[in-house]
């Protein structure tokens, strides 16, 4: 493409390839060649995993808005930004989960990407040979433990010493300032957005630093023994060599972080407090989530109730959505940016 | 050789009667009754009955499913009224009772120290009353040393039988809660914290001090957290021990109708927050050898499950309501007209 080092490592990459391809091809040759006939099978196979893929994404949006229909028609984009959350009367308003998935996602952004960059760069840079492979290991292993490991944990453990550590001495501090005491109001009993924030954080740290690992590792050796040889730091090789060269893995990987800290239900419905009430700005005071509140409501919700929640896991889906088609728009941005510059 | 292969058939042959004979039931709805029925089932199997495949997806799950007729019965812990049942054309009948308690975590107040009445303790849970020393509770608990602290109101985030008691309660004792807040598994809670199921409210109340929340009697005793007496509809304080919670079921009027929400019931022992598990099926049943094994499903607990029920600190039924019940299967008809219960 436009970028040069992107160009030689491609043509290197292929180099690579095609030798291995020749060599393979020499084994191969005692065996049977699958033919066309197989090929054709093959390639339907592909087609047909792709477009069931396809299908399905098709399936969930559908069924999400015939679910959601009733509560649509009701009650319109109102629902997106009031918060009267009444399943008794029926009058259902999604503001307060729909700023809670939202804040305490980018709450535990805001956490997990300095962190796990930090751990990517010790894995790929500085770490001793001998630790790398335990290290990795450990990393990868945090990311299997199941969710409602992380809330019982963060209820029974977390918040307790959060409550005293953090918050009470964020209140002390903060508490009087104006603007900013908003954030630190409400009673610092160790839950809310910003406890399901740093829940969520450690959650996905695993999987952005994991993947970020694994892109930083595919920047050519060259092009960084250049670097180095030429006298840059290890910051500045981070900086200038590693990053542009990663840039759309790297930005993968933290979307995919967004999105597991978006859906996650069971971890975040322990310690986000559950109340569908909007409590202003406040970090410190009980919230909620649109997984959460699916996650507690949906098994005795009432027809109307069930349609409110589906409209709920619509509005999650445009978000995921919205997500995506940023990400992506960003991308296209910093790839012209770049263009300008060379 | 021969002699074999006979023994082997006869054997085959009894094993398929036998199955023929213990039909399998398949059951949804209540968390809250899911370890008395998979006990019962235990034993039912055990004295040769057929298996239960009961899957425990709360109260509303329950009726949906009967109603879809997807399931051989439904379970759930809000009774239906009889014009509801009329409409669906379904029979109802309760199969245990439970009580529900309100816990504080306060310095120095163990169990069974503290007074409330439902009026504070609905006031409470509307964010009115904010202190403990407040002088409505202070009325309640003379000689009492509480403390000038905040009250940390904590209540079920998960829609549940537990919650629909609690709020049924409140709202025949507070005219306020009974028409802002209404009742049901979930409400538009004014304040507090939700935690999710009953540990859930126990951890909170167990960390948070000053706090209240409530859960299942059983369970607030298994964890020793400090339950509150309550006001009764006689006005006497009441504990929630398990004879008192058996004296709110027996003061029911079950002989009218199963529709019993067993909050505020008369008698001088009677606890309160009392409340039912109920199961549904139809009036007129499509798979009538499927409906004749459920109500000897619940025939059997009935017969044989109390001291199970007793050791999951559930209350069984009294046996007068025991007879209404089965007085109450004789109405339940094949399509073509015909008893499906013939004992």
């Amino acid at each position: 493409m436009k970028d040069p080092a992107m160009s030689v490592t491609s043509s290197s990459a292929d180099l690579e390839l095609a030798s291995r391809v020749v060599a393979g091809g020499a084994q191969m040759g005692q065996r049977r060649s699958p033919g066309r006939l197989g090929d054709s099978l093959f390639g339907a196979a592909a087609w047909l995993a792709a477009f069931i893929t396809l299908l399905a994404l098709a399936g969930i949006i559908v069924s999400l808005f015939i679910g959601a229909w009733p509560a649509i028609q009701t009650f319109g984009l109102k629902f997106l930004v009031t918060s009267q959350w009444n399943p008794v009367d029926h009058v259902f308003g999604g503001f307060t989960m729909i700023y809670g998935t939202v804040l305490s996602s980018l709450i535990a952004l805001l956490i997990a990407v300095p962190v796990s960059f930090g751990i990517a760069l010790f894995l790929t840079e500085l770490s001793p040979r001998w630790l790398r492979r335990p290290l990795a290991t450990a990393i990868e292993l945090l990311a299997a433990i199941p969710s409602i490991v992380f809330g019982m944990w963060g209820l029974l453990v977390f918040s307790p010493l959060f409550s005293t550590y953090v918050q009470t001495p964020l209140q002390n501090w903060f508490g009087d300032v104006p603007l900013l005491g908003a954030l630190f109001q409400g009673p610092p009993v160790g839950i809310g957005l910003l406890a399901a924030g740093i829940i969520l954080a450690i959650m996905i740290i695993p999987f952005i630093a994991s993947v970020m690992r694994d892109v930083f590792e595919t920047t050519p050796p060259m092009l960084k023994e250049s670097a180095y040889g030429v006298g840059c730091t290890t910051w500045e090789v981070m900086r200038n060599v590693v990053l542009p060269y990663t840039k759309t893995g790297v930005i993968g990987g933290i979307m995919l972080g967004l999105g597991r800290a978006m859906g996650e239900t069971m971890a975040v419905t322990f310690i986000v407090g559950n109340t569908s009430h909007f409590n202003g700005a406040s970090l410190f005071d009980a919230a909620n989530t649109i997984t959460s509140v699916l996650a507690n409501e949906f098994a005795e919700a009432s027809t109307e109730h069930q349609a409110a929640l589906f409209y709920l896991g619509l509005v999650l889906f445009f978000i995921t959505f919205l997500v995506l088609g940023l990400s992506k728009l960003l991308l296209r941005r910093l790839g012209r940016f770049e263009g300008s510059r060379t | 050789m021969k002699i074999l292969f006979k023994s082997l058939i006869a054997g085959a042959a009894l094993a398929t009667s036998a199955g023929a004979f213990a039909l399998d039931v398949t059951g949804a709805g209540s968390s809250f009754a899911n370890p008395l029925y998979s006990k019962w089932a235990d034993a039912y199997q055990k004295a040769g009955g057929g298996r239960l495949n009961y899957q425990s997806v709360g109260s509303g799950a329950g009726i949906k499913q009967i109603l879809a007729k997807t399931v051989d019965f439904g379970a759930s812990d809000m009774p239906l009224t009889d014009e509801q049942l009329a409409k669906d054309g379904l029979v109802q009948w309760p199969t245990a009772v439970g009580g529900i308690v309100p816990v504080v975590n306060i310095e120095g107040i163990k169990s069974n120290e503290l007074k409330l009445n439902g009026a504070a303790l609905a006031d409470i849970y509307m964010g009115k009353i904010t202190k403990w020393n407040d002088p409505a509770i202070a009325k309640l608990n003379p000689g009492a040393k509480l403390p000038n602290a905040q009250i940390a109101v904590v209540r079920r985030a998960d829609a549940s039988g537990t919650s629909f008691g609690f709020t049924n309660y409140l709202s025949k004792v507070n005219k306020e809660w009974a028409e802002k807040y209404k009742f049901g598994t979930t409400v538009d809670w004014p304040v507090g914290v939700g935690g999710k199921g009953n540990e859930g409210v126990s951890a909170f109340v167990q960390r948070l001090p000053n706090s209240i929340g409530y859960v299942e009697v059983a369970y607030a005793k298994s964890n020793n957290m400090a339950m509150v007496e309550l006001q009764n509809a006689d006005g006497k304080f009441v504990a929630a021990t398990d004879a008192n919670v058996k004296a709110a079921a027996a003061g029911a009027d079950w002989a009218k109708s199963f529709y019993q929400i067993l909050t505020n019931q008369p008698g001088a022992t009677a606890w309160p927050i009392t409340s039912g598990t109920f199961v549904l099926v139809h009036k007129m049943s499509d798979k009538p050898e499927q409906t004749d094994a459920v109500l000897k499903f619940f025939n059997f607990g009935f017969d044989k499950g109390d001291a199970i029920a007793e050791q999951l600190q559930y209350i069984p039924m009294p046996d007068s309501v025991k007879a209404q019940i089965r007085k109450e299967w004789a109405g339940i008809k094949t399509t073509s007209g015909q008893a499906v219960w013939k004992n």
